[in-house]
């Protein structure tokens, strides 16, 4: 569904992703894990396009979308919950939603995410009139991926959702984006907290210094040394 | 100190604070969505006062009637003038998008001299009369004992219903919505599928339409205009948006009628020239010891 072909990305010029090449299949659930500063936002703020790569090239279902304005690509079905959640602290839970759906016209379907996404996190129901910025951290992340799924994306992306919350509110979230995933959305999820991401995700790739250093299922990474010492904290 | 006096002190301090308005929410809703103080709003203004006077002139050559006349010319100003707008983003601002904050500010700065002069050039450096257009309203006048003339009456009228339209359009709309949202992370808004580019073309059109209307409105009132209306206009509108707090739509209103009224009852009480003396004081203090304004929010460092 989502391929990256040999992407290097730079700011200025220091090269962030360098020759960055993995794929995403319909379906999934993918995590790409990593230490701080690894590359893995900068990793999807270029498949969204607010970044643009200087070389490779990223296909999605097949076609080229690395030279797309972000708006373009959104409409292609591709949403982001970026790290910090970047809610709207001054507009209402209920506009925070709406913006979600901002390229859609379908009244009735819009309507209906709504309440899909309400069933998902009832909390958000009770908060609909309240101010984005006067949510609780778990809230707001909440919010983030409510808003992310009123764009109907087929594949959902999501930066470090579990950044700052509490266990059990880490828990609730990753239930949540298993659910999205079984209700038929795919999932590419970038994630510090390596432990619970491959738990719930089928394969994963770990990033270091913007480059792609490993590519296995899930409970192969579980299971390797490597990723015990360097990302589970754990004696090998 | 009598009770009519007063009151004429009053309604004269919101007319020309409703004016005021007008031309700061220009001011905000650009500074709200790029974080730019334009300072060529001001000349946008006098293009519209410019545009009304050339449409008005001519239609008046072909006898068109003065209620008509009014409503063309007003149209035809904010339609040439944000298209004014709309132009000046894409030539002097939006090619900075990315660079140094001063290197745009600048460049306003550049452009406003670049109007202001090009106005003298192409029309005439000296004060031009601007037709009499408001119709009579004199019988409504007698009721309120004349204590505003007739263009105080439109300009009270007309510019608060654009105000409240405005605010309505900023809060319901899809449109409006989208611009709060790209004025609190633009970032976010684009991953929204929102067209940063789109939202900030917007804003500079209609701030300058919100000009327009004004340089329309205050050209009928004061009766002439000329190439340099637009700069004085320009900083007491930048005071009202500041002292309202930059950045907030009903700060800009809030702060264009404050210093509308502090300037008509400075003149009216203690001396008839002090007025601009009145008004830059007031933004040297506002920048001293509130810079945030009456509604703005505090900016809060983050390190």
């Amino acid at each position: 569904m989502l391929e990256l072909k040999n992407v290097n990305t730079y700011y200025g010029v220091i090269q962030a992703l360098r020759d960055v090449s993995l794929h995403v299949d319909e379906g999934e659930i993918v995590t790409l894990i990593g230490a701080n500063g690894a590359g893995k936002s900068t990793t999807l703020m270029t498949i969204c396009g607010i970044q643009h790569p200087r070389s490779g090239s990223i296909l999605f279902k097949g076609k080229p979308i690395h030279e797309l304005q972000p708006n373009e690509i959104v409409k292609l079905g591709i949403s982001q919950v970026p790290e910090g959640r970047l809610i709207f602290p001054e507009l209402t839970v209920a506009e925070n939603l709406d913006l979600g759906a901002f390229l859609r016209r379908d009244k009735d379907g819009i309507a209906r995410d709504m309440e899909y996404v309400f069933s998902l996190f009832p909390i958000l129901k009770q908060r609909i009139g309240q101010d984005g910025g006067t949510l609780s951290g778990g809230e707001q992340q909440m919010l983030a991926v409510g808003r992310a799924i009123m764009a109907r994306p087929k594949l959902l992306l999501l930066d470090e959702p579990s950044l700052g919350l509490a266990p059990i509110i880490i828990q609730q979230i990753f239930q949540i984006i298993q659910k999205v995933n079984k209700d038929g959305t795919t999932v590419f999820l970038v994630e510090q907290n390596a432990n619970q991401a491959l738990r719930i995700a089928h394969r994963g790739y770990v990033m270091e210094n913007g480059c792609i250093t490993m590519e296995d299922s899930s409970a192969n990474l579980l299971a390797s040394e490597k990723v015990r010492t360097a990302y589970l904290g754990m004696e090998a | 100190m009598d009770f009519q006096y007063f009151i004429e002190l009053f309604f004269g301090g919101l007319t020309r604070g409703s004016i005021y308005a007008l031309i700061a929410l220009g001011y905000t809703l650009v500074y709200g969505i790029i974080g730019l103080i334009n300072f060529a709003h001001g000349e946008i203004y006098m293009i519209g006062a410019f545009t009304a006077l050339l449409v008005a002139g001519l239609l008046g050559y072909l006898g068109f009637p003065a209620g008509g006349i009014l409503i063309v010319a007003a149209l035809a100003a904010i339609v040439w003038t944000s298209a004014y707008g709309y132009t000046m983003e894409k030539i002097a601002y939006k090619p900075l998008r990315n660079a140094p904050r001063l290197s745009p500010l600048i460049s306003a700065i550049g452009m406003s001299t670049f109007l202001q002069n090009y106005v003298l050039l192409a029309q005439t450096p000296d004060f031009v009369p601007f037709p009499m257009l408001l119709p009579d309203i004199d019988w409504l006048l007698e009721k309120f004992n004349y204590v505003l003339g007739p263009s105080d009456f439109f300009i009270l009228v007309v510019s608060f219903i654009t105000m409240i339209c405005l605010m309505l359009w900023i809060r319901y709309t899809r449109m409006g919505k989208a611009m709060r949202a790209t004025a609190q992370n633009r970032t976010m808004a684009m991953l929204l599928g929102i067209d940063a580019n789109h939202i900030i073309s917007v804003t500079f059109i209609v701030g300058s339409a919100l000009a327009a209307l004004g340089g329309v409105l205050i050209a009928s009132h004061m009766g002439q205009i000329n190439f340099g209306i637009g700069f004085l206009a320009g900083m007491k509108a930048f005071t009202a948006a500041v002292l309202g707090g930059i950045g907030s739509v009903p700060g800009a209103v809030l702060g264009g009628l404050t210093l509308g009224l502090a300037e008509s009852f400075t003149t009216g009480y203690v001396a008839g020239n002090y007025e601009d003396v009145l008004a830059f004081c007031l933004l040297i203090l506002i920048l001293i010891f509130r810079p945030d304004g009456i509604l703005g929010k505090h900016q809060v460092q983050k390190v």
